[in-house]
């Protein structure tokens, strides 16, 4: 099953299928409804981390070192608790400042500077190269495995073969094809590629998926689980040593720079950069990363340590590489489908790695090498060109072509003498040298043009001196004696052992010396002398970039332009249509209708220059809008000044955003206590013009009566006696008028005396039809009493209740016809509570009244003839008695047919139900 | 606004934590030639630590409200 034309199909499909991927997350994308907006598949685009150098190569340092492969997982575990720090800040000066590399990123910081662009450009291509050559060393390693299979044959050394007859030559022309489909289609203003960081997404679940499924076949399927192969391993006395310890050949110093090592490479590698920081989407993924993706490195490491010690111990003596461990174990056990999924796990590392690296990389060639050069060099011609972004596009692809050769070259100079993890470390420690510009760049604003390029320098050249070099030396390109000697025999300048430091392995030994030179270079230089106004904006920048709420590049400009020469500008790197569009937006969004009615304000040139910052790189934007803008230079107290600005601002404005939500929120209060005085001031005047009508009309009859009495002195007794019984029962209704107004006074104000007991409304109704009783004989009514007897007790004022039912009789009495009246009282129990009926047959209530009657001095009567008898506060404090013990008080009512009062109360609450 | 800082302090600490927990000299403690259920000391000793640290990165990141 496993031969050449099942290798190439099941390749190709696999590219097909990713290739699919990338188009369906670009349209996507396009459309607005991205695929990649989930932290999830950021985690997992991040586990571009993983090459084939974790894929194949962790196993075969294992085979050496034992754990000594896990630091390299460790650091990046370690770094991402600090992601939210650092990733978060240099995703937020990238956003803002259009950063689309970390060339671009280091160029922007100190002053835009285009020689510091260039140089970081260069490290980044040199020190990514063996990388790169890696990955081919890789592949075309497995290919060649699984071509001779089932017969397990190394690799031989392709470097004999003449290149066109060498397969990994056409491995890297394959890549360097599906890359340049992949990443350079079209051009984007941000450079951040949807599709592509879906597509890298799967490719991390596959070699994870692929992965495991070896370590689970090795550990389970050929072993009895891990305790099993350390047994077997323990009996051999050289495989004991390699489970159990830290490598005597590393140490614990080893193990520190590794840490160290990977651990700045996580923030450092360009393919990192674009992954974590120019792809990202939205800030808050990188909570989930935080984890995931060491959660990731963990289990694509679990098996790691079984595998190679399988391996050793099926191969033993055979010569079998340990890096190919992963893919010769299954083959070896003629498990073909095993191997071919191992096959295309490890195809997935590698294209990963190579796709986003060789784009991350051909941006800055393209943004920060060869633009400048261009504009330096053709500046009259460029400025003449009607469309660049063609030729943009063009130096893409070609840099992604060159670097994919200068990848193979390094694998026919240098690659077949060493491990992939050796190679691995290569590239590490050249990025490591971003590390004191970036992060100075980051937190320290002392940090100066001429202190990043001298830090860079002298860090690049050391690591070129003690890594590189000797890489080439010890795969035979140059004399050993170079290694043992030292240049022209000067023994203290042997790159291993630079002057005489011994005891180090390389890689503690390059990253100790090319630090030292680095930083004592950055620091020295730059606190030379102080930074100039370029330098110094940048920095604020760049340092405070969690303190400004918005962008405030515009700020730093001054000078004279023209909206016409800007658009044509920026047309001439996005194309024309891309361009129009970007300035129609930006016109919609500062409210203009057309482009013309734009003004050329700094704004706008700033607008204009982060537009072309995304295409071609900071310091060449810079040097382009320069050319159609007439900048006036800002001095460096002036910028000092505007940031200064800046920054109070924002503070004064968020202190000012502070109390005036306070203010808000006490007019809210004011308002609503306000409209509360009013409507209380409105009742009181109601009350009182209600009170005084009410008071006005028994004072009036009283007052008559007694004039009356006086100016008439022959009034017959009987007469007379009438009156004054008028008098005393008009002054009754008055003390009751006034009794019952302070009453309600009292129930309203909160203030009222309330005793609740336990009681039997049985017999509170009882005692109330027995004291009214004379009022129905008077009347010649009768009362019918339907009360349910046994019923649990509620909680209650007595005497409130008995002034409540002594309300609603009397108040039925009124309306009952005289001699015929009927008044029937009810007790029943409900689920919840008792409920009372006052049912009479008088003339009922009309429907429009049955609310009025329960509102205060109102009285429902035709005319004021036939006014009912009463205060007109009866009902109203009835109501609120029954609603202080939690019941209702309502009436029902057919005209014509009586009306019934009702109130229900609820049980106490210690009765239950 | 608090919350944040308050997670970012806590993910420094497991960075710190971290930085004693793989170096010299706790990591010699477990050097030594001691099985743990068969597997030496050392290896469990990483795997464990390590995924002690990613569980509470993720409990400190993940979690709602306090």
């Amino acid at each position: 099953m496993l031969n050449g034309p099942v290798i190439v199909v099941a390749s190709l499909l696999y590219l097909g299928l990713l290739f699919a991927i990338a188009w369906w997350g670009d349209k996507r994308a396009d459309q607005g409804r991205s695929v990649i907006s989930s932290p999830t598949i950021y985690a997992l685009s991040m586990a571009v981390y993983c090459t084939t150098w974790t894929f194949y190569g962790s196993v075969g340092r294992a085979a050496v070192s034992g754990i000594g492969f896990l630091p390299i997982y460790l650091g990046p575990t370690l770094v991402m608790a600090l992601g939210w720090f650092l990733l978060l800040k240099m995703i937020r000066t990238a956003k803002a400042n259009r950063i689309t590399s970390i060339a671009d990123f280091i160029s922007s910081r100190y002053g835009k500077s285009l020689l510091l662009g260039g140089l970081v450009t260069v490290i980044a291509v040199v020190g990514i190269v063996p990388y790169i050559a890696l990955q081919l060393k890789a592949v075309s390693g497995s290919v060649s495995l699984l071509l001779n299979y089932p017969e397990i044959v190394m690799p031989g050394r392709s470097t004999a073969l003449p290149v066109f007859a060498d397969m990994s030559f056409y491995i890297a022309l394959i890549l360097a094809a599906f890359t340049i489909v992949f990443g350079t289609r079209h051009l984007d203003a941000t450079e951040r590629h949807e599709g592509m960081v879906a597509a890298i997404a799967l490719e991390s679940v596959v070699k994870l998926l692929a992965f495991l499924a070896v370590g689970l076949y090795v550990t389970y399927g050929i072993y009895d689980g891990f305790a099993d192969i350390f047994q077997y391993a323990a009996d051999d006395d050289r495989l004991r040593r390699l489970s159990t310890a830290i490598p005597s050949g590393q140490g614990y110093t080893g193990w520190f720079s590794l840490t160290l090592l990977a651990g700045l490479a996580i923030l450092f590698l360009p393919r990192q950069f674009q992954i974590a920081v120019v792809e990202n989407v939205n800030e808050s993924h990188l909570k989930r990363a935080a984890w995931l993706f060491p959660l990731y490195l963990l289990l694509i490491n679990l098996f790691v340590l079984p595998i190679a010690l399988g391996g050793l111990l099926h191969f033993s003596g055979q010569g079998v590489d340990a890096d190919t461990f992963v893919l010769t174990l299954p083959m070896a056990h003629h498990q073909e489908g095993l191997a071919l999924l191992v096959f295309i796990g490890g195809l997935s590392a590698a294209t990963g790695m190579v796709i986003v690296e060789t784009i991350a990389l051909s941006t800055m060639v393209c943004n920060d090498l060869v633009m400048p050069a261009l504009i330096h060099l053709r500046g009259a011609a460029l400025a003449e060109a009607s469309d660049l972004s063609r030729l943009l596009l063009r130096i893409r692809r070609g840099a992604i072509l060159v670097i994919l050769l200068l990848g193979y070259l390094y694998f026919r100079l240098a690659g077949e003498a060493y491990a992939l993890v050796a190679i691995g470390l290569i590239s590490f420690a050249a990025v490591a040298q971003f590390a004191p510009a970036m992060i100075g760049g980051m937190y320290w604003r002392g940090g100066t043009r001429g202190g990043a390029l001298a830090g860079l320098s002298a860090g690049s050249l050391v690591w070129a001196y003690t890594l590189l070099l000797p890489s080439f030396a010890k795969s035979g390109w140059l004399a050993t004696d170079f290694l043992t000697q030292g240049p022209f025999g000067f023994n203290l300048l042997r790159p291993q052992q630079l002057f005489g430091l011994d005891g180090l392995d390389e890689i503690s030994h390059c990253l100790f010396w090319s630090f030292f030179a680095n930083i004592g270079a950055y620091v020295a230089v730059s606190i030379m002398r102080s930074p100039t106004a370029a330098e110094a904006s940048q920095a604020r920048l760049f340092v405070d970039a969690l303190k400004y709420a918005r962008p405030v590049g515009a700020a730093l400009w001054r000078g004279l332009a023209k909206v016409s020469d800007l658009t044509a500008l920026v047309g001439r790197f996005l194309g024309p249509q891309r361009a129009e569009s970007a300035f129609a937006d930006y016109a919609k969004r500062h409210g203009q209708v057309a482009i013309d009615a734009l003004e050329a304000d700094a704004e706008l040139v700033h607008f204009a220059e982060s537009l072309l910052a995304g295409t071609i790189g900071s310091a060449s934007a810079r040097v382009m809008v320069a050319s159609v803008a007439k900048e006036e230079p800002l001095s460096a107290s002036e910028v000092m000044n505007i940031l200064d600005e800046a920054s109070q601002l924002r503070s004064y404005s968020r202190e000012l955003e502070r109390k005036s939500r306070e203010l808000e929120a006490a007019t809210r209060d004011l308002k609503s206590a306000n409209e509360r005085l009013q409507e209380l001031d409105r009742v009181k005047d109601d009350i009182m013009s209600s009170v005084t009508h009410e008071l006005r009309t028994p004072l009036t009859s009283i007052r008559a009566f007694t004039e009356m009495l006086r100016d008439d002195p022959k009034m017959r007794l009987a007469e007379r006696e009438r009156f004054l019984g008028l008098v005393v029962s008009e002054s009754d209704r008055l003390a009751r008028l006034i009794n019952q107004t302070l009453d309600l006074a009292k129930i309203e104000s909160g203030n009222a005396d309330w005793r609740g007991s336990a009681l039997d409304l049985k017999e509170v109704i009882e005692q109330s039809v027995a004291s009214t009783s004379q009022l129905f004989n008077e009347k010649g009514a009768r009362v019918e009493l339907d009360l349910q007897s046994g019923l649990p007790s509620i909680l209650a004022d007595r005497d409130r209740l008995i002034q409540v039912m002594l309300n609603l009789l009397s108040n039925a009495v009124k309306f009952l016809p005289l001699n015929a009246g009927r008044v029937c009282v009810s007790l029943r129990a409900g689920a919840q509570g008792l409920e009372v009926g006052v049912a009479d047959n008088g003339p009922g209530i009309r429907v429009q009244d049955q609310q009025v009657i329960f509102e205060k001095f109102r009285q429902v009567g035709d005319s004021l003839t036939n006014k009912p008898a009463g205060t007109g506060l009866g009902l109203p404090i009835s109501r609120r008695i029954i609603e202080h013990f939690g019941g209702r008080l309502w009436v029902d009512s057919v005209p014509g047919e009586g009306a019934t009062f009702r109130f229900f109360l609820p049980f106490a609450p210690d009765n239950g139900v | 606004m608090r919350r944040g800082i308050l997670t970012g302090e806590r993910l420094v600490a497991v960075f710190l934590c971290g930085c004693v927990l793989f170096n010299y000299p706790l990591l010699s403690l477990f050097d030594r030639r001691v099985d743990l259920f068969g597997i030496p000391l050392i290896y469990v000793y990483v795997f464990t630590a390590w995924a002690g640290l990613i569980a509470l990165m993720a409990w400190f990141t993940e979690r709602r409200g306090e």
